[in-house]
């Protein structure tokens, strides 16, 4: 085991999966690409309001699994999934479903930050105005709450109106998550937020989970297991498209019941 | 030097020397056409009509003509094409019918210009009755610029960020909300030189016009577009090769030549400066 | 925070029919864009066989296609022979291209594989210039300047014949094959070149044996390309070749063979030279879309074979 990851564990509360309710909950659950299954009969329950993380090599089905949440994997071709993914008692996949709906209801983060070129207040105000908010004054409430909410209000207040691409990559980040907020999803999905960014704005990235913890299911992605240990309460790791193990993060890192989730976490693999 | 070097120093003299001729033609043209064209350049030259049997004066009803001509074609053509690339690039995918779309524009671009001119000249002159005229030499040229203008707008569309796309859709936009609000404003700015390619092509095209509306000589401007016009490439066509008095009217030819390229190659110059400014300007 | 009422909860199929209608409709309106180029290129293609019914009804394919005698408005016997016409786009099209492969092949070389970056970034503007020139002012040039050159050469009475003809294609086929067959050696690997540099080849016997073999196919797609434009070309045609009405051969000791040395008139010269004045609907009218339309059934084949050479070319290589 790692020590830093051991002094991050220690004050981390034990997590029941039981307790509070499922908010997203995959039942045998694949997606393929073609004939290839990138993610292959997962069953597990995402918590609400927590912090979910999903960790594996690259190319275990991580971000794949991720971008089926709010069915941005509709826009590659080919792309075919089986079995249940359930959010708000209806599977996502099924045809009433409207994907537009849905993605207001779960948002999400990339990898890279990619704000429009378009100001920082419309950056922001993009979701609200979708919504068919027109009132200048209603948009300027939603954008100083969302830009507040993701920590970034006082460092953009007085450039508003400039282009969002010259601020910093961190400040990127945190607009695209402000972003996402002013929609005001009740999921975050979260791809590799930090993978792009320098250890300062990653810091301040996963303060800001630690507030949002509570307030929104947060999904996250990584790469790097020391922030899955870091920033999440949940921890699911995924092995060639399969679950491996799902549990308590602390209960994954300290004691991890399978043999490859201990190598992997351990740095044999991956 | 041992024979292996000797061969390879002369090949490469050969490629150089090929080259040198590549570039030397261009110089040629460029001096001949430069040299005979300049001395008639004038104000006169380029604001007045032609006079006496089109042996003096000059050939601004030309110049008109041409703009108004390839002017109608990019407003036919361009949203048209515009609408087309955004369907095959934003909604198609990958279908059989995207294969079939993209063949099309290949194997039309490949459609001899002289077949479009009979093409326009049977179907909008004769057939729906449209006869010889701006509209119809519009229509023909929108018709043979539409493979340019999707390909152009396509390419202006490849060059927008997917992570733009995924960041809409991510936050709850349809299809035509992520094209209208976030795809093609950063678009338009790379479709607009693809137009202007299109123009200076436009302009610059000769058969297709020469049987569906350009006229020999007009003493005055067309008014409407159901009017015949006069075109630069189709006079300078006229001055060298069908004049009665071909020797006489030689140097208004030259002229002639040297307006149209200057045209050409300025569009093309506004297009290329166009599109540096956009790659320099923008942040992503 | 307080809520906004954005997204309230349990709408998930709420008000989605209207949205849904509207998305479709416009997908659907920009399908049809995208569906009116294959439209008009089988429009093009059904008008220019029901235009031409008529002239072949009445006079036949195979006097089109073998005839000799092209008068179709001569009031002692009207003649439809086309194949002066197409003998002479056929002629003029392999000379254009047999003077601008090497030529264009050579430059590309030099270009790509031997000239220092900043020369090549000097030279590919400047050869592209050449692409924007309109057709009818290279058409001039070669009327007034080649023309009176070549005469001189051969001391011939006029200049304007299927040679002048030729050069003046191959200088505008130029910036396609210099282009195209650039791609081409582009898209050779780089661990080919140093593979033969590594086993002790010089420069030229790696372009010779390793980037040219492997650009062929590549470079031929593009030919065929350059020969779909070239046997099209109307105005530079017109002007230059003399515009008159031959068969491009000649019989040496008997045999024939094709000449650059005549005066030629190609189908596309044709169609614009007797397009402009002819009567709607006469007998002449059809039998231009007859002209029409073997040019169209020439570039329609030469350009899909060029394509399915150039798709075999980049998915061979996309595979090594």
């Amino acid at each position: 085991m790692l020590k830093l990851e051991k002094d991050i564990l220690t004050d981390k509360p034990e997590v029941d999966p039981a307790e509070g309710r499922d908010h997203v909950l995959a039942q045998e659950f694949s997606v393929f690409y073609g004939d290839s299954e990138a993610v292959a009969r997962v069953s597990f329950g995402i918590p609400a309001r927590l912090v979910t993380a999903i960790i594996g090599p690259s190319g275990c089905g991580k971000s794949t699994f991720l971008r089926a949440i709010n069915r941005m994997n509709d826009l590659i071709p080919h792309c075919h999934v089986t079995g249940g993914l359930v959010f708000d008692g209806k599977n996502i996949y099924s045809k009433q479903i409207d994907v537009v709906a849905l993605r207001r209801r779960i948002g999400m983060v990339f990898q890279n930050p990619n704000p429009f070129p378009k100001s920082v207040f419309d950056n922001v105000a993009y979701g609200p105005r979708l919504a068919g908010i027109r009132r200048k004054s209603r948009l300027s409430e939603i954008v100083e709450q969302s830009l507040t909410r993701a920590a970034l209000w006082d460092e953009v207040k007085d450039r508003l109106g400039q282009n969002a691409l010259g601020l910093s990559g961190g400040q990127q980040q945190r607009l695209c998550i402000a972003r996402a907020l002013a929609v005001e999803p009740e999921i975050l999905l979260m791809d590799e937020p930090t993978s792009a960014l320098d250890p300062q704005s990653t810091a301040r990235i996963e303060d800001l989970i630690g507030e949002l913890r509570g307030d929104y299911t947060i999904i996250i992605v990584t790469h790097n297991m020391q922030q899955a240990a870091r920033v999440s309460d949940m921890t699911a790791f995924l092995y060639e498209g399969r679950l491996i193990e799902f549990g308590s993060t602390k209960k994954l890192f300290t004691k991890p019941e399978e043999k490859r989730t201990e190598d992997y976490i351990t740095g044999r693999f991956g | 030097m041992n024979s292996r070097q000797l061969r390879q120093s002369l090949w490469f003299s050969i490629f150089g020397l090929l080259t040198l001729a590549v570039v030397a033609a261009i110089v040629v043209i460029f001096y001949r056409i430069g040299r005979d064209g300049l001395g008639v350049l004038s104000w006169e030259f380029l604001t007045k009509p032609p006079r006496r049997n089109m042996t003096e004066g000059g050939i601004m009803p030309a110049i008109v003509g041409t703009f108004y001509v390839s002017v109608l074609t990019l407003v036919i053509s361009v949203p048209v094409g515009m609408a087309g690339a955004i369907y095959l690039h934003e909604y198609a995918g990958q279908s059989w019918l995207v294969r079939v779309i993209k063949l099309s524009i290949r194997n039309l671009s490949g459609v001899p210009s002289i077949v479009y001119g009979l093409f326009g000249l049977g179907l909008f002159a004769a057939t729906f009755k449209l006869g010889t005229s701006l509209l119809t030499s519009a229509l023909t040229l929108a018709l043979m610029s539409l493979p340019w203008v999707i390909t152009a707008s396509e390419e202006a569309l490849k060059a927008v960020p997917n992570g733009f796309r995924e960041a809409s859709f991510g936050l709850g936009a349809t299809r035509w909300q992520t094209i209208s609000r976030v795809v093609l404003p950063n678009a338009v700015p790379g479709m607009a030189t693809g137009a202007i390619l299109a123009l200076a092509r436009a302009a610059g095209e000769t058969a297709p016009i020469l049987l569906t509306g350009a006229a020999f000589f007009l003493p005055r401007l067309p008014r409407s577009p159901g009017d015949r016009f006069m075109a630069l490439p189709y006079h300078l066509y006229i001055l060298a090769t069908q004049h009665t008095q071909i020797e006489t009217v030689r140097p208004l030819a030259y002229g002639t030549a040297l307006v149209l390229i200057a045209m050409v190659m300025l569009l093309n110059l506004v297009a290329i400066i166009w599109r540096y400014r956009i790659r320099k300007n923008r942040l992503w | 925070m307080k809520r906004t009422g954005i997204a309230p909860e349990s709408h998930l199929q709420a008000n989605t029919f209207r949205r849904k209608l509207i998305d479709q409709f416009i997908r659907f309106g920009f399908l049809c864009s995208g569906l009116l180029v294959t439209a008009i290129l089988l429009l093009i293609f059904g008008f220019l066989i029901s235009k031409s019914w008529p002239a072949l009804i009445e006079i036949g394919p195979m006097e089109f296609l073998t005839g000799q005698r092209w008068m179709p408005s001569s009031p002692r016997g009207a003649g439809y022979g086309a194949l002066p016409m197409i003998l002479s786009s056929i002629v003029v099209t392999v000379a254009a291209l047999i003077i601008a492969v090497p030529w264009g092949v050579g430059a590309a070389i030099f270009i790509n594989e031997i000239a220092p970056t900043k020369l090549k970034e000097l030279l590919k503007p400047f050869i592209e210039m050449l692409a924007i020139f309109p057709s009818v002012v290279l058409g001039f040039f070669g009327l007034v300047a080649l023309g009176p050159f070549i005469a001189n050469l051969f001391g011939l009475s006029s200049g304007l014949n299927g040679l002048t003809g030729a050069i003046v294609l191959a200088v505008m086929s130029l910036p396609t094959i210099v282009s195209i067959s650039e791609d081409a050696l582009n898209s050779v690997p780089n661990a080919y070149r140093e593979a033969s540099y590594g086993l002790g080849a010089n420069r030229w016997e790696t372009i010779a044996r390793v980037s040219l073999p492997s650009a062929s196919s590549g470079i031929i797609a593009g030919v065929m390309l350059g020969f779909g434009r070239a046997v099209g070309e109307t105005m530079a045609i017109l002007m230059a070749a003399g515009n008159a009405l031959n068969m491009p051969i000649t019989e040496i000791l008997g045999m024939p063979v094709p000449t650059l040395m005549k005066s030629v008139r190609t189908l596309t010269a044709n169609i614009a030279i007797e397009g402009s004045d002819v009567a709607w609907g006469s007998l002449h009218y059809h039998s231009l879309f007859v002209l029409a339309l073997i040019l169209f059934v020439i570039t329609f084949a030469v350009n899909l074979v060029a394509d399915i050479m150039h798709n075999r070319f980049h998915k061979l290589n996309r595979a090594r």
